[in-house]
């Protein structure tokens, strides 16, 4: 459709490779209508999805039905400090804090061996990223440490309420697992609002800093898909395991066979 | 004594006491805080005296109110505090900000490289200035823009932070407009009437057409100047490389005048450029604390041996600063590693480490971090202007990132405050995203319009190698680069010829069509 004093951009055609906001077109220099209430409206949805809360019941149902993960017992569900999500969004340090009532739960389910990972799962900033995307990466995930050469012994899988990442090193602590892997609602975006990210620590207790951790980002099936992330995954907690750390020192240095690497620098700005 | 005398009466005393820095009990969590020399400072107003521990303390609370200091227990308690707070302040001598360590110089090597490098030469003439003087000396004709370059390596951080803590919002933008940073690499940054922006084609899986697409419709709405520069999607050394290679290869092609950067660790960049990637900035964001760098994985040395390595590929072609730096209020605080300190005293110390290092770009990514640590827009729009303005005082070529995030209180309607604000205090770079709308980093940000907007009402320009590349090129009118040519110019037309079948079928595939 024609629009008055728009100006269109021929290279619309390009927004078939991306999500991001090409070929807008322009009144004058500023941005067409539709395409200004587009947006408000993006963010609006965007600002609402922040204080969607987790369905609890479901996720825990969606994780137990999972075969791998039902030997590892109940689904154990836990608070962060944070009583609410306004708390939550204003105090970042309770966020990353169990609450003390759930410290004698974990001591119970500790095992006398160390854990080798823990998985923990937090609703961070959107509860729509880890409804929809924990329990298939899960899977993955699962999958992915089954086909390893060494075994890895599995800690209860755990549920925190208005956590943020670190909280995952005071679970991990109090089970005495030697890694945690934190799967996170990530911030929402206009675009993506269901991002999953995922975050190693090795050696995992209340006070490590981020350098310190991995992180995989953009897990979600129009972004990093879930193969992918457990295949990037597995290498980094095989390295892990290996050097006896994470963070900065630990390099992700695994080749993709996926068409973004094997494509390397071509594209059609770039014709070979 | 009248009581109005006595309303007036500031009594600032330099007891020179020894005490724990123990600024409240709600940081006693943070680490064991050493003993430091610490001076009391004080103010009667009326029948009551108020005191202020530390230089640390009096700084925290003569900071406008913003929810990080909330978060970290530092704040003024009243508003009233705040105020005298900031009257207690205006009367400190600068010469006290060389004798208290706000980080212990033995523990903190910022602290040393800030003391260490301090130029007494360079102070001298401003060194009787109490904080306040600082400020009328500041606003003065006496201070114009040659006068503030000279005196930059005689200025510490906490000097700059202090001043600009009793500076309303039009004094910070009046003193930054009258400094003058320009920095160079294939092009000239910060010249009078530029402004300029990163094109940051991001890509939630680092897809080399969709990157390409990104810069293509940058490109075309005259964007990426200061630098095109990618936020990978993982730290993947490999994709890391492929990414420089890409945009090595784009600049090259179409000769344009401007750099790249991939924006990742500096150890990633130091092992690219050893594995001979074309690599053109390095890129780290940092801290105003070694604790805060710590937390970010690296130290002053791996800056030094990195800039190094990159000026030894000497690929810039009209100046050599090599260095590309992202810095935010309330870093510090997220890290555990502030000291006691408020967050905009941390991230003006930042700047210290920055221009150690000779950047061509340093970015306060102001409202990224959240809203713990600014709120809303009024906080976001006083922290930019504040990073601004102590950034260019500090002699740094300052861009920001005017942003928010989706949990906090803020939308487009703020972002064009604080951009027009920055614009009129000649903000040297903006960011450039297609609609303003980050789809890896999932944030807000200044679109290509919105640049485009602001070079239209106050008569800005691009830098002046691009902008010529710009009208060769033929996306701007010749002789009128404020006008963009309503045809899609042959060069890139072309281009989209090249699109094959395949990219077309692998796209709908990916998007279930």
């Amino acid at each position: 459709m024609k629009r008055p004093h728009v100006v269109a951009n021929p290279w619309q055609q390009l927004r078939r490779f991306t999500d991001a906001r090409i070929g807008l077109g322009r009144a004058g220099t500023s941005l067409p209508t539709h395409e200004l209430l587009a947006f408000q409206l993006d963010h609006a949805r965007a600002q609402d999805a922040v204080h969607l809360p987790l369905d609890l019941a479901r996720l825990c149902a969606d994780l137990s039905a999972l075969p791998a993960l039902a030997p590892l017992g109940e689904i154990v569900q836990l608070r962060s400090r944070a009583a609410d999500r306004n708390q939550y969004l204003q105090r970042p340090d309770f966020g990353r804090r169990l609450h003390e009532d759930e410290i004698p739960r974990l001591h119970h389910l500790s095992s006398n061996t160390e854990y080798d990972l823990a998985i923990v799962v937090a609703d961070g900033l959107s509860s729509q990223a880890v409804q929809q995307n924990t329990a298939p990466m899960c899977e993955a995930l699962l999958s992915a440490l089954h086909n390893d050469d060494q075994p890895w012994q599995l800690a209860p899988t755990c549920v925190v309420q208005q956590g943020r990442v670190a909280v995952g090193d005071e679970v991990a602590e109090q089970l005495k697992a030697k890694a945690v892997v934190v799967l996170i609602g990530e911030r929402p975006g206009l675009s993506s609002p269901d991002s999953l990210g995922i975050y190693l620590t090795w050696q995992p207790k209340v006070g490590r800093h981020d350098g310190e951790r991995n992180c995989i980002s953009n897990v979600r099936p129009q972004g990093l898909s879930f193969s992918e992330a457990a295949r990037r995954l597995l290498y980094l907690l095989k390295e892990s395991r290996r050097l006896q750390l994470s963070g900065v020192d630990l390099k992700d240095r695994t080749t993709s066979d996926t068409s973004t690497i094997q494509n390397g620098a071509k594209n059609f700005l770039l014709p070979s | 004594m009248s009581t109005a005398q006595s309303l007036l009466m500031w009594k600032i005393q330099n007891d020179a006491y020894w005490h724990f820095l123990c600024i409240s009990s709600l940081i006693n969590s943070f680490k064991a805080l050493p003993l430091v020399c610490n001076m009391r400072y004080s103010y009667t107003l009326g029948s009551t005296r108020y005191h202020f521990t530390n230089l640390a303390e009096l700084m925290a609370k003569a900071t406008p109110a913003r929810a990080g200091d909330r978060l970290a227990g530092v704040i003024a308690h009243t508003a009233q505090e705040r105020v005298i707070a900031q009257m207690a302040l205006a009367d400190v001598p600068l010469k006290n900000f060389l004798n208290e360590a706000l980080v212990p110089y033995e523990e903190d090597e910022v602290t040393r490289l800030i003391i260490d490098t301090h130029s007494a030469d360079a102070f001298a003439p401003i060194s009787h200035f109490t904080v306040g003087d600082f400020r009328n000396w500041l606003l003065s004709d006496a201070a114009d823009g040659a006068t503030l370059a000279q005196i930059r390596p005689g200025l510490t951080p906490e000097m700059v932070a202090a001043v600009s803590k009793i500076m309303r919002n039009q004094d910070l933008i009046l003193v930054a407009k009258k400094c003058q940073v320009t920095t160079a690499f294939r092009n000239t940054i910060g010249l009078p009437g530029r402004f300029s922006t990163r094109l940051q084609p991001n890509h939630p899986t680092d897809d080399s057409t969709g990157i390409a697409a990104s810069i293509l419709d940058g490109l075309m709405y005259g964007s990426g100047d200061a630098v095109i520069g990618i936020n990978p999607a993982t730290d993947n050394l490999a994709q890391c490389q492929n990414l420089l290679h890409m945009l090595d290869e784009i600049i090259q092609r179409y000769q344009i005048p401007t750099q790249s950067c991939v924006l990742t660790h500096v150890t990633n960049a130091i092992e690219a450029i050893e594995l001979g990637a074309p690599l053109d900035l390095v890129f780290q964001s940092i801290g105003g604390t070694e604790a805060t760098n710590t937390s970010f994985g690296f130290n002053l040395a791996h800056l030094a041996q990195a800039e190094a390595a990159a000026q030894s590929l000497a690929r810039g072609t009209v100046g050599n600063n090599v260095m590309y730096f992202e810095t935010g209020q309330g870093s510090s605080l997220s890290a555990n590693a502030h000291w006691g300190l408020d967050q905009q005293t941390c991230e003006v110390r930042t700047y210290a480490v920055a221009r150690q290092y000779n950047p061509l770009l340093v970015n306060t990514v102001v409202g990224f971090i959240g809203p713990e640590y600014l709120f809303d827009g009024k906080e976001i729009i006083r922290a930019g202007l504040e990073d601004h303005c102590c950034g260019k005082l500090l002699g740094l070529p300052m861009g920001v990132d005017v942003c928010y995030t989706n949990h906090a209180q803020a939308d487009q309607n703020d972002m064009d405050t604080l951009l027009t604000l920055l614009a009129v205090a000649g903000c040297t770079y903006i960011m450039g995203i297609p609609g303003a709308d980050d789809i890896m980093l999932n944030y807000q940000t200044t679109s290509f319009h919105d640049a485009l907007y602001a070079r239209q009402v106050l008569g800005l320009r691009a830098a002046p190698e691009f902008e010529a590349w710009l009208e060769k090129m033929q996306i701007v009118e010749t002789d009128q680069p404020a006008k963009l040519v309503d045809a899609m110019p042959d060069t890139f037309a072309r281009t989209l010829e090249h699109l094959s079948d395949s990219d077309s079928s692998d796209a709908r595939a990916e998007t279930g069509q």
